[in-house]
Parts: C-alpha cells; structure tokens; sequence
C-alpha cells in the first residue's frame, strides 16, 4: 500500500526536460453518435463490413483471381468458384445431402452424448470431494492418450459401424467438458462461497447461484473445445469403413482424383467449425452480460 | 447509550493460531444489545481473525464464542456476484415469501431502489458497498460484524457511509462491530472503542459524544490523542 509518506523524488518527465519543445497533449472529446447507439453500429458495420471474416474474404478474392489468371494450376488449387460448383453438382446429384446429413447425425448424437456424460460428471466431480475421487483419475489418464491412437481399439471393441463412429464424437466432446466445468467449478472465487456461508445461503442455492454461475465462463471454455474436438472425432471416424459422409466424400474424391471435391469436403468442414465457433460467441454474449469484460473500438 | 442489560456478543478468553503465531490470546469481549462496537488496531494485529471468529467462519483454539444466530457479515471488499443483479444479491440469503419486498425497501433506505436491476459492475465501489451493506441488514440481524467496510472507499464518500451508517443503526436494532485501522471513523461511530493490542483487548473507551462532539471539539481530540497513542503513535496534529 502506498503510504503517500514516502518522500517523493520529483523526476522530470521527459516532455518537461526539453522546454524548447513543444508539450504533447491529447484531448478528448465525445465520440459521434454515441447516444444514437444504432448509427454508430451502421458506420461500424460500414467500416468494417465483413467484420472478423475480412481475412478469410481477401485471402478467397486474391484466391479466385490468381487462379482465373491461371497463377494456381487447377490440380492443386481449383478457384474457389469450381469448389462451389462442384458442390451444385453433388448437391444435385442427391449426394451431398445424403453425406451431410449422415455426418451431421453422427455429430449430433456424438455430442449429445459426449456432451451429457461430460457435463453430468463435471459437475459432479466439481461439487464432491468422492466424485473428483471417482472420475478424476481415469479422465486424466485417458486424457493423456491422444484422440486418435484410441480409435484401432474402439475399432476392436466396437467394430467398423457408426457406434465406433459415434463414441469417438463422444469421446472427443465429453473429455474437455469434464475438465474445463470441474476446474471451473473448483475456481469459483472462494471469497464469494464464504459470503454465501456466512449470508445463511443453503446448499442448493450455492450451488444454483454461486458454484455454477461462477463457473459459466469455464463452461463455455469447455464447450468451445468440446464442438472443435467432436468435429475432428468427425474427421478421424470417417476415416473409417464410411459408406456416407464428409469423410466418405473426400476419400471417394481422392480415389477419383476429384480436387474440387475433396475442397469441398475441406470447406464443408471449415464451415461447420465456423458456426459452432459463433454458436459460443453467441452463448457467450447472452450468459455473460455481467461480466466486466474488454470491448475493442 | 452503552448501558447494557442484555448481552449479545460474549467472548471468553478466546485464543487462535496460526503454525507459531499467535493471533489472538487469551482476548475476552462483550457486546451489548444493539450497542456499536468499534475495534481498532494495526494492519495484521487480529481484527479480522477475531471477526471471522464471531462469524462463525473460523473456530477457535481456545475459549468460547458466543454470537446471535442471526447475524450478518459485511466484508471489506463488497462481495457482490457479478453474475446476479443487485436486487438478487441482496436477497441471496433470504427464503422466506416478501424477500423482494423487503430487499426493495432496504435498497431504499442506503439509497439504491432505483438501482435494483443493475449489474454489480456498473456500481461505483461506493454503491457496491451501500449493496452489501442492505445485504446485511436485510434479514433484521441482532448482530452485524464490519470488517474495514469503508476502508478502500475515497475519504468523501467514507464520510457519507458513515452518516448511512449511523442512520441504519437507528432504524435496525442490531448490535454492531466495526473493525477498522482508522481513528477518526472509530470516533464518527463508536459507542465503545476498543483497542487490540498483543491479540486481546488492550484499552476501551466509552464514547459519550453527541453527533456535533464528533466532528470538531477537544473532547474529541483529546480521546484522539489517546487512541493514537494506543496505537503507538504521537499524536500529529
Ligand atoms: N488463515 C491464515 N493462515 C495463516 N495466517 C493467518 C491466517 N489468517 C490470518 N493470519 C495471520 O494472522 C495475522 C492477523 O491477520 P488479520 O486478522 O487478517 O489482521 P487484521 O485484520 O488486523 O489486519 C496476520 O499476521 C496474518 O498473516
Ligand atoms: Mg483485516
């Protein structure tokens, strides 16, 4: 603590070592349209009108015009115009719908499930001492064992079908959750629990308004590496005997030397990473509105 | 004002440590019904250690404590959860039917009704004090324990905290325990000073000012002086 005792020793500043100069100053003054929220939102949209997707659009623009220049030869790189053409064509053929729906149940049950068990025993393991003894463990031992050096086990265990498929989804979304919420547990701010105690607050309002609440941030933490991990489950369990799928798409396209396709299934699997990357910001921005966080101008 | 027939805190030859260092040895304490305590002291002499005690957050070594069931704390950082509006934060602790009611109504007597849907992070530290302080007394405690409430507020809104606190006294009967480090709050409030010395009690003073006495006169600097040097200060004028 400064004790405003101390004897100060009076330095000059550096602006005040050269008289000669001229001393900075920085004035302020109220931003346009602050009050008038709506317009400020429409000049920002209009400076940055594609937002965080800016990159991602030059890098497509100076993609197509390299390639329609005919800089990038069409094995390696097809523009991204024949990508999306070659999506119209499967897509007409009823066979990307066919592959994106399969792969899109798999994920869907994957995380469902993945998502159930990681969260149940997260809480659990965060809010008792017996159920941190009980999973704690085996999650930190299996979580050492990369994700894909456990699939030719599951393959032995479960065989080649969607069950194999589907558990390691689960697999993938159930582990982060479980660490992320039962550390997020375990942090909430101790001071806070002890104002509870000491406000007469009962067990299950503890848990309802303080332990899980302070514990909403982790919680999105996990689900973030939960959606990214159930997507590269997808990956690695279509790599597998798949008669239908993202997966089962691009290796039929690599058999047939189909580069456009296999962009395609590349660009399917961006995407989908992409929503479920928004899906949390938006989570975020509706469950996390109390929290005094960072805004950039 | 101390003249006391019932007790509401009585500590008896209270003792704590922690590893070698006793904190708190052999300190004894009553506290009359709705009487206002202060404990003064240094940083690090105990108070909140003897604080935490009454609260029943801490047990102690030695010695019996025995404090109201119906009791508040009100921490030196407001403690508020950043994830609930105030209005919820004041009824945190209570189950009975009316609890917004009555968080409403004391979230108007420390000034705040009109802030009752805010979130705890667009409070200045002064209102998320005020909070805390409805908090506490929201559930009609016979008790309140303060430990350095005011202590990281600016010196003009500390002044203003005070007269809320000495109207509050007046409306809500509870017994009170400030604990602070600072003289001149101890004299703005206090029935009965009590000054920690070694882990116990080293000297009281009965405070018989009235609200004007406090402010400015020699009485008052007189007890100044001598709580100064209490603490092992000259007094500094
Ligand atoms: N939980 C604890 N473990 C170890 N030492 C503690 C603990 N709590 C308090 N102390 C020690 O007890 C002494 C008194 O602390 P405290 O009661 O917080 O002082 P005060 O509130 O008067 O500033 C300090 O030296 C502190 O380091
Ligand atoms: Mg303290």
């Amino acid at each position: 603590m400064s004790t405003g005792f101390a004897p100060a020793r009076v330095r000059p500043s550096r602006g005040a070592a050269a008289p000669s100069r001229e001393r900075a100053t920085e004035t302020f003054t109220a931003p346009a349209g602050r009050e008038g929220s709506r317009l400020t939102r429409l000049r920002r949209r209009v400076s940055w009108p594609l937002g965080i997707y800016t990159t991602p659009v030059a890098i497509l623009v100076l993609w197509q015009v390299t390639s329609e220049l005919g800089w990038l030869p069409e094995k390696i790189a097809p523009a991204p115009t024949a990508i999306v053409q070659a999506g119209v064509d499967l897509w007409k053929l009823g066979e990307l719908s066919v592959d994106l729906t399969t792969s899109l149940r798999r994920v869907g049950i994957g995380l469902a499930i993945g998502l159930t068990i990681g969260i149940t025993t997260g809480i659990i393991a965060g809010l008792l001492r017996s159920g941190e003894y009980l999973f704690n463990g085996v999650v930190q031992i299996v979580h050492t064992i990369p994700l894909l050096a456990i699939l030719p086990l599951m393959i032995v265990w479960f065989g080649i079908d969607e069950l194999t498929k589907v558990l390691l989804i689960s697999f993938g979304a159930g582990l982060p959750m479980y660490l992320n919420l039962f550390a997020a547990i375990r942090g909430v701010d101790q001071r806070l629990i002890e104002m509870a105690r000491a406000a007469g607050v009962r067990r299950w309002r503890l848990i309802t308004r303080v332990l899980l609440p302070g514990a909403l941030p982790g919680f999105l933490v996990g689900l973030r590496f939960s959606l990214a991990y159930s997507v590269l489950g997808l990956v690695a369990a279509e790599t597998i005997n798949a008669n239908a799928g993202i997966g089962y798409l691009i290796n039929r396209a690599q058999t047939y030397l189909r580069i456009d396709q296999v962009y395609l299934g590349l660009v399917i699997y961006a995407i989908l990473g992409l929503l479920a990357d928004q899906f949390v910001r938006i989570l975020e921005r509706v469950l996390l509105q109390w929290r005094p966080s960072y805004e950039a101008s | 004002m101390s003249t006391t027939t019932t007790t509401s805190v009585d500590v008896r030859n209270v003792g704590r440590r922690f590893g070698d260092r006793v904190v708190l040895d052999d300190l004894s304490l009553t506290i009359g019904e709705s009487e206002f305590v202060v404990l003064l002291g240094p940083s690090g002499c105990g108070k909140s250690t003897l604080l935490r005690l009454l609260g029943g957050l801490d047990l102690p070594d030695a010695g019996t404590v025995s404090v109201p069931k119906a009791r508040a704390i009100v921490f030196q950082n407001d403690r508020l959860l950043p994830w609930q509006r105030v209005l919820r934060n004041v009824t945190i602790g209570l189950y009975e039917d009316g609890a917004d009611e009555r968080a409403l109504a004391v979230l108007d007597e420390v000034g705040l009704k009109d802030r009752a849907r805010a979130w705890p992070k667009t409070l200045s530290g002064g209102e998320a004090q005020r909070v805390s302080l409805a908090r506490a007394l929201v559930a009609d405690p016979d008790l309140v324990l303060l430990d350095e409430p005011f202590a990281a507020l600016d010196a003009i809104t500390r002044l203003r905290m005070h007269d809320l606190v000495r109207d509050l006294r007046h409306r809500h009967n509870a017994a009170m325990l400030l604990v602070t480090h600072d003289v001149d709050e101890a004299i703005a409030l206090a029935d009965r000073i009590l000054v920690m010395s070694d882990g116990r009690i080293g000297s009281t003073y009965d405070v018989r000012l009235d609200d004007d006495e406090r402010d400015v006169g020699t009485a008052r600097e007189d007890l100044r002086a001598s709580l100064l040097g209490d603490l092992g200060l000259a007094a500094v004028h």
